[in-house]
């Protein structure tokens, strides 16, 4: 509990210095932010409104303060193209990044672990040689230009799936499965290969340790020895390494949308950056990182609980 | 008589550290590969005057979406230029991108780590925390963010990425620096009344360069993607100067009537990432025998 408590405390700096960097990010704008944040039309009314609006004429302190207090009650500001909370579109396209995530998250953990311990147990043989190869692919190949290959065979060679666009699961949920396998897959490739890296070493190290030697000593089955000592143990490290992934799938996203036209949240940032819709590119940027520190904390949490030995 | 004996015999010079691990290097094929890719790379990058068979923005109506044939091997684009030439040309920009930032994150990421790991106390802290912070935002989503408030172009594009990448330096510099300043050279090196700077600079910064190279390698490769995709989103190098993301942004329009359009940039992304990622493996396994 106390470490629980200890992790809380320290993420409040971190979040501190988060919401400085991001608010900070509006000062990068070249000349008056008013006028820039206008767009191109440049209407004195939008530039006296945004100057208002955003306190532009206060000093840089007092500005933050109020952006802060803003951000501490959850309004995140409003979008200037289409005059939307930024929270409320945030609230909106993320179920739908999520559920790309989450099945992309499922691709990587089946295919890396599984890989990673098949490539353990049979180390340096040619399965451990493929499945080297295949994290080394995974961890150097551009995930949309993947995706552009997968939709040229799958989508267009063979037409077995679509090339692109969102089906809610709510209006037909086959569609939406078949439309969110290729970008699952393109967005969980490079995790999966993380993952069977870790996999692999955890691996190596328990089954080189003396339990796993006792188990194979007296006499259980090899299948026994992998799957109920070796990987229990060998799993520990893995577990936090995946929820830290999740905010890297986040950012992976952006560019998965983009390939498949998914109106998701990675979507939402780069139309937002298109169209100097700042308030959006901020708010976006603040809700993925408070969520990564949050999934940090969850995973040290979890190594607590699920490691025995922390617990002590 | 026995003195001269011993004189005569001819030991072996003892290797320096750097000359071992040179070795080690040299022996790692995998490394030797990567490193001969990045090269040819390089010398692709430094004489695409002369190599690039056309000149890559010269368009031609008449060659439009023309698949690979003998005067276009890589075939044409969609405003009929030569998509090979184009790849040539694009490497610049790969290859400045993955340089230059990170050459901005050591720039800034070395001294501030050793600053926080030699100084210590609050200023350790106030670093540590601001570390945190930027490793909070995932890097691309940061890199996106900044570019978006620089405006696209390929150098805020580079300062993006490499500000981005920054506080991985920090960190790394910062422990290293917490293992070597506890060392008894250290400590002997103080006894003698050199100063905190010269103590920093000439006996604890020679100590951190090792791993601080194996990371810079692969950051080149991580800079690489993200140039890629910064151009991909059209936040790097604008049209019509050529990139290997801006090429891909464009053929992912013409998958179904152009698709060796989508091939060659992506192939040369993975290549030169793959590269810079096995010569990574290759180095980290030379300097530092301990991980092997």
């Amino acid at each position: 509990m106390s470490f629980i408590l200890r992790r809380l405390g320290a993420i409040v700096p971190t979040l501190f210095f988060v919401s400085v960097m991001i608010f900070g990010l509006q000062q990068l704008l070249p000349g008056d932010p008013a006028i820039a944040m206008a767009g191109e039309e440049r209407d004195p009314n939008v530039v006296a409104y945004l100057r208002g609006k955003f306190h532009l004429d206060e000093p840089l302190p007092v500005r933050y303060g109020y952006w802060l207090k803003g951000v501490v009650q959850g309004d995140l500001g409003e979008s200037v193209r289409i005059q939307r909370p930024v929270t409320e579109l945030i609230l909106e396209k993320l179920p739908i990044t999520l559920e790309l995530a989450g099945i992309a998250m499922a691709i990587a953990l089946v295919i890396g672990i599984g890989a990673g311990i098949v490539s353990a147990v049979y180390k340096d043989t040619w399965i451990d040689y493929v499945a080297n190869v295949f994290a080394l692919w995974g961890l150097s190949t551009p995930n949309f230009w993947l995706g552009i290959l997968l939709i040229l065979l799958f989508a267009v060679k063979l037409g077995w799936l679509p090339a692109s666009g969102y089906v809610s699961p709510f209006e037909d949920l086959g569609e939406n499965l078949r439309s969110m396998i290729l970008p699952a897959f393109v967005l969980g490739n490079a995790l999966a290969a993380v993952l069977m890296r870790h996999t692999r070493s955890a691996m190596l190290q328990v089954l080189s340790s003396d339990y796993v030697r006792t188990a194979r000593a007296k006499g259980l089955d090899e299948r026994v020895v992998i799957l109920r000592h070796a990987l229990r143990n060998a799993l520990i490290p893995v577990v936090t390494l995946t929820a830290l992934q999740l905010g890297e799938l986040l950012s992976g996203a952006v560019l998965t949308e983009q390939v498949f036209s998914i109106p998701g949240f990675g979507k939402l940032i780069v139309d937002a950056v298109f169209n100097r819709d700042y308030s959006v590119v901020q708010g976006v940027v603040l809700f993925t990182a408070s969520a990564y520190i949050v999934l940090n904390l969850l995973a040290d949490v979890a190594y607590v609980l699920i490691n025995p030995r922390m617990r002590a | 008589m026995a003195a001269m004996a011993f004189a005569d015999i001819a030991l072996p010079r003892e290797l320096s550290p750097g000359e071992r691990a040179l070795r080690r290097l040299l022996r790692r094929r995998g490394a030797m590969v990567g490193l001969a890719v990045v090269v040819f790379f390089v010398a692709l990058a430094i004489f695409a005057s002369w190599i690039a068979p056309y000149d890559p923005l010269a368009t031609s109506w008449s060659a439009v979406r023309k698949a690979p044939t003998a005067a276009h091997w890589f075939g044409t684009d969609e405003i009929g230029r030569d998509v090979l030439s184009r790849v040539i040309w694009g490497t610049r920009a790969s290859l400045l991108a993955g340089l230059v930032s990170v050459g901005i994150s050591l720039a800034i990421g070395v001294p501030v780590g050793l600053l926080a790991g030699y100084v210590g106390g609050w200023v350790d802290m106030l670093i540590s925390r601001i570390t945190d912070a930027m490793l909070a935002c995932p890097f691309l989503v940061l890199a996106i963010a900044l570019a978006a408030f620089l405006g696209p172009s390929l150098t805020n594009a580079m300062i993006a990425i490499g500000i981005a990448a920054t506080p991985a330096f920090v960190r790394l510099a910062r422990a290293q620096v917490l293992a070597v300043k506890v060392e008894d050279y250290i400590e002997a090196a103080r006894a003698v009344g050199n100063s905190d700077w010269r103590i920093a600079l000439r006996h604890v910064f020679p100590n951190i360069v090792a791993p601080v190279i194996v990371q810079a390698t692969l950051a080149i490769a991580a800079a690489v993607i993200a140039e890629a995709s910064l151009s991909f989103l059209g936040l790097g190098q604008q049209p019509p100067a050529p990139s290997w993301g801006s090429m891909l942004n464009t053929a992912k329009n013409y998958v179904e009537n152009a698709p060796w359009m989508a091939v060659w940039p992506g192939v040369s992304i993975f290549l030169l990432v793959l590269s810079f990622n096995l010569l990574g493996d290759g180095l980290r396994d030379a300097l530092d025998p301990r991980h092997t």
